[in-house]
């Protein structure tokens, strides 16, 4: 009689955190599409720049720096309530989840405020030469991917406190989405050195 | 007309070059492809002992590294030649004539280039050069991105507009006619953007220039005093300009030597009568979309506007 | 059969007649079948049926219905394209021939390239990897089949907005590759290019998100036991031109970007007169373009694989030189763009470089070459259609792959490019490198897929058809480029001697057309009269062959164990299999990454209308950005209320606890 072997997968779990899950992998390939899209924001940035002589051009003002540079320190602030988050939906703590997410939602909420107000201190229109229209649509991609992380945590925020809550699969949603802001938040950075450093170093 | 476009006919220098290159590059290609298709037939004509599925051999193996090590030489000897003809065509000699071309939809203008500005002159969709002497063009684009390409004499260079002018050098090595054409797709009339090249002993070219710097001729029969005046009562200066007269237009071809020009419109029609009777009238109709629009003349008008056109040699 | 050796198992010895496997109305004997399969079938079948009711087609998820859908919906987009085709050759038979205007010309010219690059050579790459994928990774499903749904929607959209327009009038008209500043608004004024631009958009969408679905499935959703080692070579192409495809499209989602706020909003990027710069978008879109072109290949490397494994009966020579040859030939891919630039005066040096890398990119394309012939040395081939359309890729690839070495050459680049010589050159490798062996796989796939065999005789005169007419067509438009003939042109004059070429050309262009309605009505015919087909007609080696054809729903009863590339050729006859996954949920079996073991499971939704909705809610957005910013504006807010609906989880998400074990338990011993 010869015996069949047979992997019995009943025991496993029904859901996994991190690179074992498959929620990992897309948030991954979004994050490289995203990523690759600033990088070409980026250099098509500095392209158009190395055909001018002065940079910003002549009559254009350079951008404001309060209202950025809040940013940073927000968002960089932001991060904590985000590793809190992480980590809570990891131990699949529904109270500690919900906080956290509360936090983290309040304080993207002030980040897009004072992103608002950025746009007020561009001193550029998008229509009046290529360093406006390079300016605003880079800083246009990241305010996209912000809003729409923003209004996705929300939703993720309103379903803990739903009786859909307390379950793996929203956990793993939840540390996946954690892991989007970080790219929101660290992508951030280059982006905010090329839009209001750079004018002013080269 | 065969044979005057042709990158396999060069009639000159850096054209010879290329030519040179392509060969080297056809012969070698052939043998790689045949070489690829005997192999593949004698892999499927070959008598085959008993199949061993997972068999690995040496002897195949060893071919296939074989096969990979002689597409490594090979490609490093194309590529090797490739960068000496490379440099070879892009050397620039210490003097040559100089010909600033801007490319229009869907024609060119050009301009030739002296340090005595008395002496530099205008024309259109024509090019004479001397023999055996390099020139220069410089390319700059009007309006969307046009290509200049004369396949008997180099390769194509694309004009740019915004974009400072862009700078190539060849020369003719043989009397001759030459034909080039726009390479770059640049709208409705893409197709009909073609250009001649003339290339002429030194003497003739030389005598070429002179005429060209004179200004128009004066008309000499009392029907081209006519077509002199009608040209001037119609909008055709608003466009065009002949050096000698009040019209003097920027935005279409100069025609102070329009009768000297071998064609219309850019290499469209040939410069005879019957076409050009069609273009004044009909331009829409010949050439749709052009910049050239259709001019309402009655025959009283028409004839001696001819006449006078013919009369600008 | 011989006596104790399963008619799967070993191999050895002289190869059987194909014909051996064909059984009718009888599904062979799967290594991995176990007693009392029937039951398990009823409950499977039942968990992963698909949609019904009368909207059931607005809510398909199931990976089979959306694959078959995908392609279907592909080779029409390629039949319109290859009338455009037809048309082009028509008007170009005849120097100064009046069939066509300047402005149809320029539409049909444009029109042509933008269906077969964006319609249809990438889509039905991706369109048979939604289909096979999941079969040949011994998996139940394609990962995150609502998404799947999705970018069948958004594929269909595009297609649709692009031919209506075009049928308006309105088409594009500037080219495929739509360079400003002939695609800015002062040049290229009305609609047209905005189409282009939002076509883009629908299209580039839909492949991104089947990449995402294909990367997730091959790596994560494995066999247990196919170890990184023991991928099919047509997966392997699958994953590599799913990264690619990550990487690429993101540069003509960019460069459109741009081009559509140029039009729309009066931004600069392509403005030269306020700081623009028309070469900006030709390195954006190149970088794109050129990596387009191998997504559009490396998936045909795979299919060639796949075929020549099962019809020279023995696995291709040198597996692992064969996948880093085709990761290197993605890699490098991204290295090439300039060359498509070489005409615009940039800098001998750094274009050099690019020459280097553009003939580097030969060496990966031949060591594939020389294994595939090394596998026909050491097998004995067996002269299907399929295998036809191989010889013919090999003949046909080679001769286009040795052509882009000579424009790999700047001098002879700058003679050649943009005329005819390109035209010859990229059909070569897009039709003999993608289209044979991509009808070569069709055929081979057509019984797995629809059940029933196509007909040999008709595959064999379609073959011949077709290579004939497309050597006729395209052969002679080499010398036509190298005797002066531009590209892009709607007429030219008999005395530039172009004439009888292009007539030549015409002819083989019927030909070739006509070798291709052949195929199409071959494919047509028989999925409705062919013979039925049993699980593996060609004893192919690879999982898909182990279950019936078409597959059912759930793809395998038991999900298969495997220990090697050929699992059917190796599989011993009780085969070992996993067991204990839910029958009353849809559950597949997520892998861990390199090694394929078993780690957790994971359930997928039922079939839900909300994709299709979230398809029309942000085609309706795009399709506005045509005509004004306001409704990228308005439409996002909307769009996302719709993804929202889809995302929001309905309960029960599990059903409960059933699963295979309990039906499974007593079957432990094999008598």
């Amino acid at each position: 009689m010869t015996q069949r072997q047979v992997i019995d997968v009943s025991a496993l779990p029904d859901h996994a955190f991190g690179s074992r899950s498959i929620m990992w992998w897309s948030t991954m390939t979004i994050v490289a599409i995203e990523g690759t899209v600033f990088a070409l924001a980026i250099g098509s940035y500095f392209y158009l720049q190395g055909n001018e002589e002065a940079w910003p051009p002549p009559n254009t003002a350079l951008p404001g720096l309060l209202f950025p540079t809040i940013n940073v320190f927000i968002l960089l602030l932001s991060l904590w309530p985000n590793e809190m988050t992480k980590r809570a939906a990891e131990d699949m703590d529904l109270g500690r989840t919900r906080r956290w997410m509360v936090v983290a939602d309040l304080l993207a909420v002030v980040f897009v405020a004072v992103r608002v107000l950025e746009y007020g201190q561009l001193n550029v229109s998008w229509d009046s030469n290529a360093y406006g229209s390079a300016t605003w649509t880079l800083l246009g991609l990241h305010t996209l991917h912000l809003v729409t992380d923003l209004i996705d945590t929300v939703v993720l925020t309103v379903l803990m406190f739903t009786r859909h809550g307390d379950k793996p699969r929203r956990y793993v949603d939840v540390s996946e989405n954690a892991f989007y802001w970080y790219f929101v938040v660290l992508s951030w950075i280059p982006i905010y050195l090329v839009l209001y450093w750079a004018p002013r170093w080269l | 007309m065969r044979g005057i476009q042709s990158a396999l006919e060069p009639a000159g220098a850096q054209a010879e070059q290329i030519a040179r290159l392509w060969d080297v590059f056809l012969i070698t290609a052939t043998v790689v492809w045949l070489l690829v298709m005997l192999f593949t037939i004698a892999a499927l004509l070959r008598r085959r002992p008993e199949i061993v599925p997972n068999a690995t051999s040496p002897r195949v193996r060893n071919a296939v590294v074989a096969a990979t090590g002689l597409t490594v030489l090979t490609l490093f000897a194309l590529l090797t030649a490739s960068i000496f003809t490379t440099r070879g065509i892009a050397s620039v000699p210490d003097r040559a004539i100089q010909i600033a071309v801007t490319g229009k939809q869907w024609w060119w203008h050009v301009e030739y280039d002296d340090r005595d500005k008395s002496k530099r002159f205008t024309t259109a969709n024509e090019l004479t050069i001397p023999v055996g002497v390099p020139v220069t063009v410089h390319l700059r684009s009007a309006d969307v991105i046009h290509s200049f390409w004369v396949p008997s004499l180099h390769g194509k260079r694309d004009m740019i507009p915004g974009k400072p002018p862009s700078t190539f050098t060849f020369q003719a090595d043989k009397p001759g006619v030459y034909r080039g054409q726009c390479a770059e797709f640049c709208g409705y009339q893409h197709a009909n953007m073609a250009f001649w090249v003339t290339a002429l002993p030194w003497p003739e070219y030389a005598r070429w220039v002179e005429a060209s710097r004179q200004p128009s001729r004066i008309p000499s029969t009392h029907t081209q005093r006519k077509g002199q005046e009608v040209f001037m009562n119609s909008p055709c200066p608003l466009c065009h300009t002949i050096q000698g007269t009040p019209a003097n237009g920027k935005t279409g071809p100069d025609l102070t030597h329009f009768a000297s020009r071998r064609s219309i419109a850019a290499g469209t029609f040939p410069n005879r009568r019957g076409f050009l009777a069609g273009w004044i009238l009909d331009a829409q109709h010949m050439k749709p979309g052009s910049q050239m629009p259709s001019i309402t003349l009655d025959q009283g008008d028409l004839e001696p506007l001819i006449a006078y056109l013919e009369s600008l040699k | 059969m011989s006596e104790g050796v399963s008619e799967h198992g070993a191999h050895v010895g002289e190869a059987k007649p194909l014909e051996d496997h064909l059984i009718k109305e009888e599904t062979t004997h799967s290594p991995y079948a176990l007693p009392g399969d029937a039951e398990l079938h009823e409950e499977l079948d039942k968990t992963w049926s698909p949609a019904k009711g009368p909207f059931r087609w607005f809510m398909q998820i199931d990976h089979h219905i959306l694959g078959k859908r995908f392609i279907v919906t592909a080779f029409v987009w390629f039949g319109l394209g290859g009338i455009l085709a037809a048309l082009m050759r028509l008007q170009l038979s005849r120097p100064d021939n009046t069939f066509l205007s300047a402005d149809q010309y320029n539409q049909i010219f444009t029109m042509h390239g933008v269906t077969m690059m964006f319609l249809f050579a990438v889509p039905i790459m991706e369109a048979v990897a939604v289909y096979m994928i999941p079969l040949l990774c011994g998996s139940r499903a394609l990962a995150f089949p609502r998404l799947t749904a999705y970018s069948y929607y958004m594929f269909l959209f595009g297609g649709i907005l692009l031919y209506v327009a075009f049928f308006l009038n309105t088409g594009p008209d500037t080219g495929w590759f739509t360079y400003p500043p002939l695609a800015n608004p002062e040049f290229a004024p009305g609609k047209r290019v905005d189409i282009w631009a939002q076509l883009v958009n629908f299209t580039e969408i839909s492949a991104i998100a089947v990449a995402i679905e294909l990367i997730v499935t091959i790596l994560k959703q494995r066999a247990p036991g196919m170890s990184v080692n023991r991928i099919p070579l047509y997966v392997w192409s699958m994953l590599i031109t799913s990264f690619m495809i990550v990487f690429a499209m993101p540069a003509v989602m960019t460069s459109s970007l741009y081009l559509a706020s140029d039009r729309l909003v009066g931004t600069h990027f392509f403005n030269p007169a306020e700081g623009g710069d028309p070469l900006l978008w030709q390195h954006l879109f190149w970088f794109f373009g050129h990596p387009e072109v191998y997504i559009i290949f490396i998936p045909a490397l795979g299919m060639v694989s796949q075929i020549v494994t099962a019809f020279c009966r023995r696995p291709v020579f040198g597996y692992t030189a064969m996948v880093l040859s085709q990761v290197a030939t993605g890699f490098i891919g991204f290295g090439l763009w300039v060359h498509h630039m070489f005409a615009t005066g940039i800098p001998q040096l750094g274009s050099s470089y690019f020459t280097a890398a553009s003939m580097l990119i030969a060496i990966p394309s031949g060591i594939q070459i020389f294994c595939w012939i090394a596998t026909i040395w050491m097998g004995k081939p067996i002269y299907k259609p399929p295998f036809l359309f191989v010889l013919g890729f090999i003949a046909i690839f080679v001769l286009g792959g040795l052509t882009g070495v000579m424009l790999a050459s700047i001098p002879l680049d700058l003679q050649v490019h943009d005329t005819m010589f390109v035209v010859a050159h990229l059909h070569y490798v897009l039709i003999g490198g993608a289209v044979f062996p991509l009808f070569g796989v069709l055929y081979y796939w057509f019984p797995k897929i629809t059940g029933r065999m196509q007909n040999d005789t008709a595959g064999y005169v379609s073959f011949a058809l077709m290579f004939i007419g497309f050597n006729l067509t395209f052969f002679p438009m080499h010398k036509l480029g190298l005797i002066g003939m531009t590209r892009r042109i709607y007429t030219y004059h008999p005395e530039t001697g172009w004439g009888p070429l292009n007539s030549l050309a015409s002819i083989g262009a019927a030909v070739l057309g006509l070798g291709v309605i052949v195929y199409i009505l071959n494919g047509l015919i028989s999925w409705k009269k062919g013979a039925i087909a049993g699980a593996n007609p060609f004893d192919g080696p690879t999982l898909e062959w182990a279950t019936s054809s078409p597959p059912p729903h759930y793809n395998f009863i038991h999900m298969p164990v495997v220990s090697g590339h050929e699992p059917l050729w190796h599989a011993p006859e009780h085969a070992p299999v996993v067991t204990g996954l839910s029958t009353k949920d849809k559950e597949v079996l997520i892998t861990r990454t390199f090694d394929a073991e078993p780690d957790h499971r994971y359930t997928y939704p039922k079939p839900t209308p909300w994709p299709f909705l979230a398809a029309v809610s942000t085609g309706i957005m795009f399709v506005g950005t045509i005509f004004t910013p306001w409704a990228f504006a308005i439409g996002l807010p909307i769009a996302a209320v719709v993804v929202i609906c889809w995302f929001w989880p309905t309960t029960p998400e599990k059903e409960g606890e059933a699963t295979e074990e309990k039906s499974v338990s007593e079957r432990e011993a094999v008598a």
